[in-house]
């Protein structure tokens, strides 16, 4: 995907000559406020009532962890996929069909520690599958096929009632209880997202580093050299399909515990296609922009419609306004509010730097 | 049977790299015509030939970017006519290229580091390497040998050419090659890097056997103990360095036509 190239060479561009950069070291240790940001999550059910800690906080970090995966197979591995959030559905519906539900003719029942672990494999193997096609294409045709492969699904779970029941969907799905705690009472529920969150974050971040993310990082670049270095390109490929279906797959349990019911609305095309905006606008070269792109989105998607109204606009329009916000932050940004951030943190250490500059009285 | 047919032949045989009627067609282009070359382990050969020879096809055949139209081509005894690029790889095969062909997003070291990770086990470790890690050190050592210590740590978007072409050689030196394809590794370099890079090569182990296309007869010259002509994808002659230099007909093509 050259637009990473892009931007990862404008940021070399940019770094000051004689100081090293850290390729891909950018976490949380680096940044003092990343911390205090880190502290805020920790303590946020002593501030936040239930409608924010679950409806903003919450959705936040499911939908960031879905949009996780996304950023991990295109930030790292240039690879553009649209099913992401299909196999977040998936998960999600493989939770209610193995589980317990309020169509008992479809659940089986199984208990939750045993039915989360089978629609984890199922996702992993559904992504799997779907990467393998996909890597035989390249830039957009990538996108086309997760596209037709989200499409396809969307349509199957409408039409298909012995599994997916149809367009009425899996209703009043049980969600876990144990340690004598209900994992979806507000805060335990939102410690729980958190941890999965922090823990899909924290895996990413780490293997960008290690051997199988570095080689990701190459086939990007350039995946003839790897070849000619040894790599087999595609199993590489696919190997990091399977592993952004299982973080995908982790944020559609979440998903499917937090809203106990799933409909073929969960896994409509606009929603794959939210995933994309989300990662887009957060930025998609560093994990934390899944989680900032999330932020500003569930931001949007909760307040613009009140601001509207508010404004004596037709709240119907909000989407308008997620529309325009993407829009701005994708023409000032082609690395999303990461790369505005990066920008203007270049520009404070230039100013720093420069001998007898003013600013500093 | 036919393993062990492979290996025996793998035994009685003596060639590094052995070319038997390789032609390669783009579209109605022969791009590649019966080209026939064997070339010992250890031989140090040049290619020749004006722009559109075919040279460049003739390295992207052996390491397996192309597939010959027909032809097979053996390595060290086994036959590699069909083998997916990494798989020749591993078995000691290793080239350059003509325009660098690096990770641009990744630094210096990430670069050596992945040449030697490609060639070894564990390229899907999930597990970050230490700093004492044996392919950590090799990584090391290699960024040594190609003069890149000082720059190791940067983006290598941000590397100046020469360093870049010296990088794109530490890329085809890691693990433990067998036999090198060399494209142009001289293009663009100073007089200051040539000499350089005539060293690099002449420090090369013994056993390292190596094909190099170069336009400057200065380095091709100095660093192989024969030449291969070619001329419209056909091997045109092939002979020691001071034979091919002083044959009227190889002058009257070479430095007479299309080449400037």
């Amino acid at each position: 995907m050259s637009l990473i190239q892009e931007a990862r060479a404008r940021e070399g561009m940019l770094a000051q000559p004689g100081t090293a950069p850290q390729p891909a070291a950018w976490s949380v240790t680096e940044q003092p406020w990343a911390w205090a940001v880190a502290a805020l999550l920790l303590i946020m059910p002593l501030i936040a009532n239930g409608f924010f800690l679950i409806e903003i906080f919450g959705t936040t970090l499911i939908l960031g962890t879905i949009a996780l995966s996304l950023m991990f197979l295109a930030g790292y591995g240039g690879m553009v996929s649209l099913m992401q959030l299909t196999i977040a559905g998936f998960a999600g519906y493989m939770v209610a069909v193995f589980g317990v539900s309020g169509n008992a003719n479809i659940s089986l029942g199984w208990p939750w520690w045993l039915a989360t672990p089978t629609a984890l494999v199922l996702a992993v193997l559904f992504g799997t599958l779907g990467g393998a096609l996909a890597v035989r294409t390249e830039g957009i045709y990538t996108i086309m096929i997760t596209l037709a492969i989200g499409a396809a699904f969307y349509y199957f779970t409408n039409q298909n009632w012995a599994i997916f029941n149809g367009h009425t969907g899996i209703n009043t799905i049980a969600t876990p209880h144990f340690i004598g705690i209900d994992w979806r009472s507000d805060i335990a529920f939102y410690y729980l997202t958190l941890a999965v969150a922090v823990a899909c974050y924290g895996v990413v971040l780490y293997l960008s580093r290690a051997p199988f993310g570095l080689a990701l990082q190459g086939v990007r670049d350039n995946p003839r050299r790897m070849a000619a270095l040894g790599f087999n390109v595609n199993a590489h490929r696919i190997a990091a399909y399977a592993f952004a279906a299982l973080i995908a797959g982790l944020g559609g349990v979440l998903q499917v515990w937090n809203y106990r019911q799933i409909s073929p609305g969960s896994v409509a095309v606009e929603r794959c296609i939210d995933i994309l905006i989300v990662a887009v606008v957060g930025g998609v070269t560093r994990p934390v922009g899944a989680y900032i792109g999330a932020f500003i989105f569930v931001m949007l998607r909760t307040f613009a419609l009140d601001f509207l109204v508010k404004v004596g606009l037709d709240g119907n329009r909000f989407r308008l306004l997620i529309g325009l916000g993407f829009l701005a932050i994708v023409f000032w940004s082609s690395d999303g509010v990461i790369g505005l951030y990066e920008r203007w943190r270049k520009r404070g250490q230039h100013r720093d730097t420069r001998p007898g500059g003013h600013g500093h009285g | 049977m036919d393993r062990v047919a492979d290996r025996l032949s793998a035994l009685g045989s003596t060639a590094a790299l052995e070319l038997r009627g390789v032609t390669r067609m783009f579209g109605a282009l022969a791009a590649l015509t019966d080209i026939t070359i064997t070339v010992r382990p250890g031989e140090r050969r040049a290619v020749l030939g004006s722009n559109g020879a075919g040279k460049t096809t003739l390295f992207n055949c052996v390491t397996g970017d192309f597939l010959p139209t027909s032809g097979t081509i053996r390595f060290f005894g086994e036959d590699i006519t069909a083998f997916p690029p990494h798989e020749r790889i591993r078995r000691g095969l290793r080239r350059t290229y003509q325009i660098s062909a690096l990770f641009l997003g990744l630094s210096v070291r990430d670069n050596v580091y992945l040449a030697c990770r490609g060639v070894s086990r564990a390229r899907f470790s999930m597990l970050r390497p230490r700093a004492n890690d044996a392919l950590m050190q090799a990584t090391e050592r290699l960024i040594e040998a190609v003069h890149l210590t000082s720059v190791r740590e940067r983006f290598v978007s941000e590397l100046a050419h020469g360093q870049q072409r010296q990088l794109e050689i530490a890329l085809a030196l890691a693990g433990a090659p067998r036999f090198i394809l060399f494209d142009e590794p001289a293009a663009g370099l100073s007089p200051t890097e040539r000499r350089e890079l005539v060293e690099i090569l002449t420090a090369l182990p013994a056993h390292i056997g190596y094909i190099i296309i170069e336009h400057d007869m200065d380095v091709a010259l100095r660093v192989v103990e024969s030449v291969t002509m070619m001329h419209n994808g056909r091997i045109f002659k092939e002979g020691a360095p001071h034979e091919i230099e002083s044959d009227p007909e190889v002058q009257e093509l070479y430095l007479g036509g299309g080449h400037e």
